[in-house]
């Protein structure tokens, strides 16, 4: 080989090896920070026994929110009309979080409950977020529980839990 | 009637934006200069329409015309007229004009000031922007009309999104489009060269002050965007990896790398190219911003209304600007000669690297966030992915060109000297080690705050780089010519790197936060303040009341400021958290209300403690005014030699060693 083939050889090589590097450190993070969104309904299936954390979605049941008198803990339900799921959250909850409304907890089981690390209501009465809509779309044909559709002009907010 | 007039503003509009696309290139084709003459009243006569159709909405929003569907849906009597006025581009159809206003400014502006250009290139330039607003022109008309009227009229009307209802509201959009749209420019000069086989340097000459001018605006529109979020959104955070904002970082990304590849190529010849791809992508990064902000397929904070009729509107018409540009480059870029070449230590490569890593970090941002429709379409479950993913290999990127930044400036063109090379590294190491390394100490509180030590040692790095090119060049240019713009602008944005890296590791390592329960009279301890809740009492504002809390802040029992945060209920029952800041220029204090909690007046505070945070905004400040002080270089301006002598009219003072 002349030299300057040799060169080009030993670039093309670097590069193979900087993009293989890449390729699967690109690979590794994403498989960490990979979230599902899951209902109650697929939760009790056992859907979520795989993840470390996970995106729990539905409505918020109505009468089932409860605050602790001396800490910022919460309780409350989660339901997609089939199934019911306990939340717990410490922290402050977004603004519109309401009962009947949708909600998206990320967290993680304990047990047969769900603790939330972060919770994100929608920002408009109209509005669910369109994932959400989907993955609920078989529970309200059998059962009414308000999946409205979405509208104008919203947004989404979030509340993360505070760091330690 | 006076909205009917706006309609047929935009269409009139349409019609000389064809003409502006059409004729001009058919122009340059045939070489018929009456054909190519049309761009320039053409583009005139368009923006005239475009900014009658905008002020009519204007007019409509401030008049209160509830009779038009768009302002019904985003203002009411109680809204003040300067939300009034901004609620034109607060949602869809309006911003969407904004837009499209904005590309006919930088029509007009690119019309007026490419008059020393070969009148070809010129012509199918301005066709090729021609075409850009064919496209949004027939977007706003077919799908997206802000002048539909609503019958019958409503007495009052909604009211605009109470987050947006905020002075980054006025500046946020304008800005971030003129950024995003400025690309369309250098898009428009890289496809006019490839149409027109001008494959020398002189069009990336003419294009390099477009790019910096419309990469500082784009600058300028994040760093507000990511204030606004800071102070509105309620939680303190100032980067979320949000898809809209990732929308808006991937152009950034390939701007700044454009910028660099640019100079490479106007300087020397090499990378053409890349240049060209770069300046390609960067548009269609810009398009496929406004795709996912517009079409709603993404979930995010910015998630406004989906309309699938939209989302495949933009969708085609990204694939008709990409794939038609994409497959001109195809044909015309292998004529594309090879410049100087450059030894393996040169500045060449070391801008290179930079691109590489610029470019790799913009593709890993756009997997990550088109990663769910890439899941959703393959039946993998509806997946997201988190802030980690972002973040963690963001860092891993940036750190090599970090590490080479400070070499870059006194890397010769060609071959650097290596010796020069070894006593800058020594230079920066000692300083970083040094300097970083005691402010680093001093900050230390434990093993945790790794990244605070981390954050010093590499804004160090980078600054003592910076700072060691400036005093060689005092030292060795003669006066007067030592520091040319482009080089000044250059060290600008670099040492706002550096300033921007501090700011960001160390608000990350240092922040405390801490979400609390206080009742009347109590008080809470945060990064060695004391922070003593003192109630809530009610305000009203134009359109909306409020629960205004006031925490009193203590230094050691030294009173330091008495801040207000609100919890407000807007008219239409909308909640909106307000949080109180006291800005500082080595920390902020910042507290938001949560919720009340019984009857006691307890409420559920957030209570926060960031050190540095300023630095963030104030580092992409100055690599704003990096963008524009290069581009006013005097280079740039020089007029060419009369025509026809394409590469001979160098004009004289090039400065010896400039910026890259």
């Amino acid at each position: 080989m002349n030299p300057t083939r040799k060169r080009r050889m030993t670039l093309v090589l670097l590069i193979l090896g900087a993009v293989g590097v890449a390729a699967a450190l690109t690979v590794y993070a994403l498989q960490q920070n990979m979230n599902y969104l899951l209902t109650p309904s697929q939760v009790l299936a056992g859907q979520g026994a795989g993840y470390k954390t996970f995106r729990l979605g539905g409505m918020v049941k109505t009468g089932s929110v409860r605050r602790d008198a001396h800490s910022l803990t919460v309780d409350f339900t989660v339901t997609d009309g089939d199934h019911d799921l306990p939340v717990e959250y410490t922290g402050i909850l977004p603004d519109l979080f309401r009962e009947n409304q949708a909600v998206i907890a990320t967290g993680h089981m304990d047990g047969a409950r769900f603790v939330a690390t972060e919770v994100l209501a929608k920002h408009d009465e109209n509005y669910m977020p369109k994932e959400l809509a989907a993955a609920m779309a078989k529970a309200h044909a059998k059962h009414h529980v308000g999946t409205p559709d979405p509208g104008p002009g919203t947004r989404q907010e979030s509340a993360p839990a505070p760091s330690p | 009637m006076i909205p009917e007039l706006g309609q047929l503003a935009l269409i009139l509009a349409l019609l000389l934006a064809l003409a502006q696309c059409a004729l001009p290139l058919l122009g340059a084709w045939r070489g018929n200069a009456a054909l190519m003459a049309v761009a320039r009243p053409a583009a005139a006569g368009q923006a005239v329409f475009v900014a009658l159709a905008f002020s009519v909405l204007a007019y409509a929003f401030l008049g209160f015309d509830f009779s038009v569907a768009y302002v019904a849906d985003n203002a009411n009597l109680a809204l003040p007229w300067y939300y009034r006025f901004v609620a034109v581009w607060g949602a869809h159809e309006g911003s969407l004009l904004l837009w499209i206003l904005i590309l006919n400014f930088w029509t007009v502006a690119f019309a007026a000031r490419s008059r020393h250009l070969p009148e070809p290139f010129a012509a199918r330039a301005l066709g090729v922007l021609g075409f850009v607003s064919v496209g949004f022109l027939l977007f706003i008309l077919l799908t997206s009309n802000p002048f539909t009227r609503l019958l019958p009229m409503p007495a009052d009307g909604a009211d605009l999104n109470p987050l947006l209802q905020d002075p980054g509201m006025i500046s946020h959009p304008p800005m971030l489009y003129m950024g995003y749209v400025g690309f369309s420019i250098a898009f428009a000069m890289a496809i006019a060269g490839l149409l027109g086989g001008e494959l020398d340097n002189a069009w990336v000459r003419w294009s390099r002050p477009w790019t910096n001018v419309a990469w500082g605006f784009l600058t300028l529109g994040i760093v507000i965007g990511s204030w606004w979020a800071y102070a509105e959104l309620g939680w303190g955070g100032w980067w979320f990896w949000d898809p809209v904002e990732n929308a808006s970082f991937m152009p950034w990304l390939v701007g700044a790398a454009l910028i660099h590849a640019q100079a490479v190529t106007e300087k020397r010849g090499t990378l053409r190219a890349w240049t060209l791809l770069l300046a390609i992508f960067a548009f269609a990064l810009s398009l496929l911003g406004t795709f996912l902000v517009r079409s709603g397929v993404l979930t995010s904070v910015h998630a406004f209304a989906s309309d699938p009729r939209r989302g495949i509107f933009i969708l085609g018409f990204l694939t008709a600007v990409v794939g038609g540009s994409l497959l001109i480059y195809a044909l015309r870029a292998p004529k594309v000669a090879a410049g100087k070449a450059f030894a393996t230590l040169s500045r060449e490569t070391l801008i290179l690297i930079a691109n590489l890593m610029l470019v790799a970090s913009a593709a890993m941002v756009l997997l990550g966030t088109l990663y769910p429709l890439i899941g959703e379409a393959l039946n993998l479950g509806r997946i997201s992915v988190g802030p980690p993913y972002f973040g963690f290999l963001f860092m891993l990127l940036m750190a090599p060109a970090l590490f080479l930044l400070p070499f870059g400036p006194f890397a010769r063109w060609g071959r650097a000297d290596a010796g020069e090379l070894a006593r800058v590294l020594r230079i920066a190491a000692i300083a970083a080690v040094a300097l970083g390394g005691t402010l680093g100490f001093l900050a230390w509180r434990g093993a945790h705050e790794f990244r605070a030590l981390l954050g010093w040692v590499a804004a160090v790095w980078v600054l003592a780089g910076v700072i060691a090119y400036a005093r060689k060049r005092w030292r060795e240019a003669p006066a007067g010519r030592r520091y040319p713009a482009e080089l000044l602008g250059m060290l600008l944005a670099h040492a706002g790197i550096g300033v921007f890296v501090a700011g960001a590791l160390l608000t990350t390592a240092l922040s405390v936060e801490r979400d609390v329960r206080l009742a009347p009279g109590e008080s809470v301890r945060v990064g060695g303040f004391d922070f003593r809740y003192d109630g809530v009492r009610e305000v009203k504002g134009p359109n909306w009341l409020a629960q205004q809390g006031t925490v009193s802040v203590f230094d050691h029992g030294r009173p330091v400021t008495v801040l207000h945060p609100q919890k407000r209920t807007y008219e239409r029952g909308q909640v909106q958290t307000e949080a109180a800041i006291r800005p500082g220029a080595v920390r902020d204090l910042y507290v938001a209300l949560g919720e009340p909690l019984g009857d006691g007046g307890a409420w559920a505070l957030r209570v926060y403690d960031k050190p540095f945070v300023r630095w963030i905004w104030a580092g992409g400040l100055l690599m704003m005014v990096g963008g524009f002080v290069a581009a006013a270089d005097r280079r740039f301006r020089a007029k060419r030699a009369p025509q026809p002598a394409p590469a001979a009219a160098t004009p004289a003072p090039v400065p010896a060693e400039s910026a890259a």
